[in-house]
């Protein structure tokens, strides 16, 4: 007996209620702006400079009694939470503590760092530093710059490569579903508040190429059922194309998303914001493949004639053979 | 039908194993990094019976090349510095004025008197008395000029003067000040790079970044702050004449001279001359030693040149003061008792012992060219390394355990094929980042894990496919055949795009972004290898054994 997630025949109407589903994503899409614009991003201070330290204890953390001692040393803006983990030992109390940029574009000194060390002392002797990061706002600025650079770049690659593989159409409709997770990832990071780093725009990329492998087997689908059935209007080819195609974008969701989970549990607090990104960007990568990438193809229409040779590239490489 | 050559069979089984073989040494890991350190020991310093036995540990015909862990995962320091490539001009001035002097002295009659004027650092400002001697001047001041020995800058002078009423400018050229920079940075990542050597940690990783910056990870040392007392210090060494000794710090030093700070005795100021007679460039070596009454010190020896210099200086100016400057600040001024030849000499001072050590190793290393601004600096402690190891492994393992579970409920004996491709894919990925020497990093990790998730894509379009031939009424040598040919395309976009992003995150990120990047990519290259031919093999072997009439997808 198999697991089957997808029965094996399925016909879906995905598009009865296109206007509903482009709605939805218009409507987060919005919120998700707004957000950005009205709280911003938590940015970390690889995008804002300044200095997190992360401290470890045998004691639980009291974080009135480390502010009331850092305060002492009028270092500015300084904020301090604790960490909660599940893959800690018992007596391991962890704490960030974060600094904000000290003047003059260098990273902070190293007699800071112990002052604050001795500072803590008294608080929760024997504290341990396990990690101290400081960024000076010089390079922070430039690593900001880099980041959107990479992501418009991604894009704009994957533009151009989808336009070359199939047609424009296709190729915005990718990039209007690129741009909808992108947009909504952002969002989500803006209404939580979770910390916004560098390793968060690797992410964010990896959620660009995750949600482009959706939509691109999808259309791939699609430009093979244009040719197969040239009678089928487009809406029905494309509602042909997801339903067929569903039962691996489930199977491949779901053991992704697997994988990713048992990270997001087990793989300590570290890395948890950048898996969070990715969970949430398997999803709405998914989901942005049939409602938004699909949906605008359809809203575009496409040329249906692929008699002409020039059209067939994606037979090019149909031959290959092991 | 459902043939694959015989020479392909052996090579994708080839491709297999030694990627197997590549990536087995990361299953013993401390076992093999022990030995591998003991055997670049034995090379170093010679072989004894302990090494030997480390060595051993580890069969010497196997590879033995490891992934290295990232600093997120080992701890260590990480510190990005800015050189101030500016510094050098001015010293450049310096060094040029008395040139420029001499060129100018015996013009006098044409120039009338001249006098440098007080201006900005990376420039010399000349008053002459007699304007009309003006184009005398330049014409003199550009004989001293030498064409800029780069590539981008060939064709250009490295100076360049020019007038304004009565004063002459002398600066630096734009071609010979970008000559300048590229020198200096390499000159400053050679210095670093000797100092961290000399003090002897393992594995640093010093590079190159952009134009003007350098990037320093040193693994396993305690904090960034401990390496920035290695190499934040210039340690630019003078032998100066002192001109005199004050307690004002803002006292009028005069042209050409400078008023610089006592190291140890606060509130005294001392001016000295700009131009030193000696300066540590011409240092052959240093070590730290005792002075006569047994305090910590510093011993030098001047090469041939420096010698001479600080013997004849020594020789004319007995009875004056000299000061001994180490970045700006005054060590030490002892009146000059008798001539001093064969160019040795000894620094004292207010050292401990470690700090005379310090200075001992800064200065055989040499002096950085300018001065170091660092720009961002990150210690990673060791326990949260292992801890993120722990974790990460745990996940990884959970992670793989689940997807291999699903993908044998879901497609059977497809299945199967396909998890044990997915077990190829891990170790190929391993064995490729041993290979290449790439770095693991904490969302490397993550890379991996997302690795394992995506890889069975390619598989699932294939069985996909399988199914539905199968169902349009097809055999099941046919349906295998038109499965994996119609799956192909649809496979190579997917990952081709992914790839694409890949390759971005990989040229724009740095540090752990990067090192996802990597384990993304070659995951990418891996997964639709296995896919595309581990597991065909797989099943046409099966295939042909069994020759079944009807297959279950």
């Amino acid at each position: 007996m198999r697991l089957k997630l997808v029965p094996a025949e399925t016909s879906f109407d995905f598009f009865g209620k296109w206007k509903l589903w482009l709605g939805i994503s218009a409507l987060m899409m919005v919120v998700g702006l707004a957000s950005f614009l009205y709280q911003g991003l938590n940015f970390g201070i690889d995008f804002r400079g300044g200095t997190t330290i992360r401290t470890e204890s045998t004691q639980a953390v009291d974080v009135g009694a480390y502010r009331g001692a850092i305060d002492t040393l009028e270092l500015g803006d300084v904020s301090i939470t604790e960490v909660f983990d599940p893959t800690f030992e018992e007596d391991q109390h962890v704490a960030m503590i974060r600094i904000q940029a000290q003047a003059d574009g260098e990273a902070i000194s190293g007699e800071v760092i112990e002052t604050i060390k001795t500072t803590l002392d008294t608080v929760a002797p024997g504290i341990k530093f396990v990690s101290v990061e400081s960024v000076g706002p010089k390079v922070s600025g430039e690593l900001v710059q880099t980041a959107v650079l990479a992501v418009v770049l991604a894009i704009a690659a994957v533009l151009i490569y989808i336009w070359l593989r199939f047609e424009w159409q296709f190729a915005l409709g990718a990039v209007a579903a690129l741009v909808h997770d992108v947009v909504l990832t952002i969002g989500v990071f803006s209404e939580l508040q979770i910390k916004f780093d560098l390793a968060i725009i690797a992410a964010l990329l990896t959620i660009v190429g995750y949600s482009l492998n959706d939509t691109v087997v999808v259309f791939d689908r699609v430009r093979e059922n244009l040719r197969k059935y040239k009678k089928k209007t487009l809406a029905e080819v494309l509602n042909l194309s997801i339903n067929e195609t569903l039962s691996r974008t489930v199977m491949t969701s779901v053991t992704t998303l697997l994988a990713l989970i048992s990270l997001y549990v087990l793989g300590g607090d570290v890395i948890r914001g950048f898996v969070f990104a990715m969970i949430w960007g398997v999803i709405v990568g998914t989901y942005s493949s049939v409602f938004v990438a699909s949906t605008i193809l359809l809203y575009l229409g496409v040329k249906r004639d692929w008699s002409k040779p020039t059209n067939t590239t994606g037979n090019q490489f149909a031959n290959i053979d092991a | 039908m459902l043939q694959i050559d015989l020479w392909k069979r052996v090579l994708i089984w080839l491709v297999c194993v030694t990627g197997l073989l590549l990536a087995l040494p990361n299953a013993f890991y401390t076992r093999v990094e022990q030995a591998n350190d003991a055997a670049i020991e034995i090379v170093a310093k010679g072989e004894t019976p302990e090494r030997l036995e480390i060595v051993n540990q580890w069969p010497s015909w196997m590879p033995s090349s490891l992934v290295n862990l990232g600093l997120d995962l080992r701890g260590g320091a990480h510190l990005l510095a800015e050189v101030k490539v500016g510094d050098v001009y001015a010293a450049r001035m310096d060094a040029m004025w008395p040139e420029v002097r001499d060129v100018l002295r015996p013009e006098r009659s044409t120039l009338g008197t001249f006098r440098r004027q007080p201006g900005p650092d990376d420039q010399i400002l000349l008053k002459i008395s007699k304007p009309e001697g003006m184009s005398r001047a330049l014409e003199l001041v550009r004989g001293l000029a030498t064409p800029v020995t780069s590539l981008t800058g060939a064709g250009s002078m490295d100076i360049e003067a020019s007038a304004d009423g009565d004063i002459l400018t002398i600066q630096l050229s734009g071609a010979e000040r970008l000559a300048s920079d590229d020198r200096t940075v390499r000159q400053s990542l050679e210095i670093v790079r000797r100092r961290i050597d000399e003090v002897g940690t393992r594995e640093p990783t010093i590079q190159r970044q952009g134009v003007d910056r350098i990037l320093i990870q040193v693994p396993g040392i305690g904090s960034a702050s401990e390496l920035k007392k290695i190499i934040g210090t210039t340690a630019q060494l003078t032998f100066s004449p002192v001109v005199s000794r004050g307690s004002d710090a803002d006292a009028n030093p005069g042209v050409g001279n400078k008023v610089v700070p006592s190291l140890d005795e606060p509130g005294v100021y001392f001016t000295i001359e700009s131009a030193p007679v000696v300066t540590g460039e011409d240092l052959v070596d240093a070590q730290p030693a005792f002075d006569q009454n047994g305090r910590p010190a510093v011993n030098f020896r001047f090469n041939t040149s420096g010698a001479r210099r600080f013997g004849d200086y020594t020789a004319e100016n007995i009875g004056s003061p000299f000061a001994i400057v180490l970045d700006d600040e005054v060590v030490s001024a002892p009146v000059i008792q008798s001539h001093i030849p064969g160019g040795s000499g000894i620094i004292t001072g207010n050292f401990t012992i470690e700090e005379s050590t310090n200075l001992a190793v800064l200065l055989r290393a040499g002096a950085l060219p300018a001065g170091l601004e660092f720009l961002e600096e990150r210690t990673i402690g060791p326990e949260l390394g292992q801890d993120s190891i722990d974790a990460g492994k745990i996940a990884t393992i959970v992670a793989f355990v689940a997807v291999l579970v699903f993908m044998m409920l879901s497609y059977g004996l497809f299945g199967v094929f396909a998890n044990v491709a997915l077990i190829l894919n891990i170790a190929l990925i391993f064995g490729m980042l041993s290979l290449i020497g790439g770095t693991l990093t904490l969302p490397g990790i993550a890379g991996i894990v997302l690795t394992v998730g995506m890889a069975v894509d390619a598989n699932v379009l294939v069985f996909e496919r399988i199914r539905e031939e199968l169902k349009a009424g097809r055999g099941p040598a046919r349906s295998i055949e038109e499965g994996y040919s119609k799956a192909l395309s649809a496979i190579l976009d997917a990952n081709v795009t992914t790839f694409i992003t890949a390759v971005i995150l990989f040229a724009m990120g740095s540090g752990p972004v990067r090192g996802f990047a990597i384990t993304l990519g070659l995951g990418i290259m891996t997964s639709v290898f296995t896919a595309i031919f581990v597991t065909r093999v797989m099943i046409i072997m099966w295939f042909e054994r069994r020759r079944p009439k009807t297959i279950e997808v």
